[in-house]
């Protein structure tokens, strides 16, 4: 079972020590990666993919449970140890959802694919603001109900241990029951983001800086206060969205 | 001595963005890389190279299957690339057209790239360029949903489970690292000549091989194949 992973700094751009040493973040976690554009976001989470061993540019380390992060996968034989959903991804394979997920459920050999196939879809629906058929097919969702698709997918068919979400604040979905149906599902979430809303969403927060792990801060109470003000400021952005939409004036 | 690359792969797949990347890699360590691009009429690739600073040579088969002008060549590329770049290492770009060749030589290491937008039927019909391939990399994953990285991860090792697969983004370079070390692992090797190709090319000498245009059976000799229709695919 995986329990944390953890990352051992390296260095910045500028080649001095990384502020943060070691940053474990574990099972159930969210871990938000934030930082202005070129501060390193994308190539910390490129060492954790490439199981970074002070081999990277960086000098990072990856740790899965205590152990080499590539001694780990192997020992699984876990081939992907992270999923990534991003808002640059898309479905290109012609065929309904139903056939797609039965093709990657007996891939990954799990018993009784048919009733996990029904699940991915239930929770695709909780997610996408507009409803997904098993018939439908997968080049023709909109992006909102692709990124459904591709989190619960994530969650119940992937064996990938750690989820990467990558910047998915206008994808059209519920993104708070997204985290926390991947954290339920006993995965690793890490979050790259701009958006205030998803950092807070998050346990705890890395702050990237000059290609650095700057800053590790958790957030706070009077933060949890701010998110739940942020998220009613989107609940009444949407429905004015869906208002104009349907033709009203405002 | 000299380590061979060969790199082969689809149209379109990202076989230079990912080599480049990759060589980058090695010159920071100080090794020296010489490449040769094999194509049929015309090829820009050469710049892309160029502009690692590295010695860099094109074979332009013309009228002649590049494939068996690639294999032709390979005595000459290593005299080239060893003794007179003094290079560590040779990567060898072939054209990527048909799929019936498989440029892999005992040896060398062979790497095939596809990309994850290629479509899941794609591997099967690569054939042996991907069956016979030491390494596989699969490209355009950054743009495709992890379901679809993961399937497609599937076909390709379903048809050479022997090879080790390595995903790299074409664009950033992300994952060139694990190709770098599976390259600076694989030993070098006194001399090509007399290594023997992982699978035959296809058999040619056709009048259309001698340059003939016109269509009809009065116009054909030599080795000439037919379709059979009655036979069920």
């Amino acid at each position: 079972m995986l329990e944390k992973i953890s990352i051992l700094g390296g260095n910045d751009k500028a080649g001095a020590a990384e502020p943060i040493k070691w940053l474990d973040v574990r099972t159930g976690e969210v871990l938000a990666v934030v930082g202005p554009t070129g501060s390193g976001k994308t190539q910390l989470i490129s060492d954790i993919e490439q199981y970074a061993s002070g081999d990277t540019p960086t000098g990072r380390s990856i740790l899965v449970n205590e152990q080499p992060a590539d001694k780990y996968a192997e020992s699984r034989k876990i081939k992907h140890l992270v999923a990534e959903v991003s808002q640059n991804m898309n479905f290109v394979i012609d065929m309904s959802i139903e056939e797609f997920l039965l093709m990657h459920a007996r891939i990954r050999s799990i018993d009784n694919p048919g009733k996990l196939v029904e699940e991915v879809l239930e929770v695709s629906n909780k997610l996408a603001g507009e409803p997904l058929s098993n018939t439908d097919n997968l080049t023709a969702l909109s992006g909102g109900q692709s990124r459904a698709l591709m989190v619960a997918d994530v969650a119940l068919i992937s064996n990938a241990p750690i989820v990467l979400i990558d910047e998915i604040e206008n994808a059209g979905i519920d993104r708070l029951k997204a985290l926390e149906f991947l954290t339920g599902n006993g995965k690793v979430v890490l979050v790259v983001t701009h958006d205030p809303t998803l950092m807070l969403l998050a346990s705890n927060r890395v702050v990237m800086k000059n290609g650095g792990m700057n800053k590790y801060l958790p957030t706070s109470g009077s933060e949890r206060e701010i998110l739940v003000q942020l998220t009613n400021i989107e609940k009444e952005v949407s429905l004015l969205r869906n208002r104009l939409r349907d033709g009203e004036t405002i | 001595m000299l380590r061979f690359v060969i790199v082969t792969g689809t149209p379109s797949s990202g076989k230079t963005s990912v080599m480049l990347h990759t060589i980058r890699q090695l010159l920071r360590k100080n090794v020296v890389v010489a490449a040769c691009k094999i194509d049929c009429l015309e090829t820009s690739d050469d710049e892309r190279y160029r502009r690692l600073g590295i010695p860099v040579a094109v074979g332009l088969s013309d009228y002649i299957c590049p494939d068996h002008f690639y294999v032709a060549n390979l005595e000459e590329i290593e005299h080239w690339a060893r003794d007179e770049e003094k290079a560590e290492i040779v990567v060898i770009e072939t054209a990527g057209l048909c799929h019936r060749c498989a440029p892999a030589v005992n040896g060398c290491l062979s790497v095939c790239v596809v990309d994850n937008l290629s479509g899941i039927d794609t591997p099967k019909k690569v054939g042996p360029m991907l069956s016979t391939a030491d390494i596989v990399v699969i490209t355009k994953g950054d743009i495709v949903s992890q379901a679809e990285r993961e399937v497609f991860r599937h076909k390709v090792e379903t048809l050479n489970p022997r090879a080790r697969l390595i995903p790299i983004n074409g664009l950033t370079g992300q994952g060139s690292l694990r190709l770098y070390q599976e390259i600076i692992r694989y030993p070098a090797m006194e001399t090509i000549s007399e290594k023997e190709l992982r699978y035959p090319m296809p058999a040619a000498i056709c009048s259309y091989c001698a340059g003939e245009t016109i269509i009809g059976k009065n116009y054909q000799m030599g080795n000439v194949k037919k379709v059979d229709f009655g036979r069920k695919y």
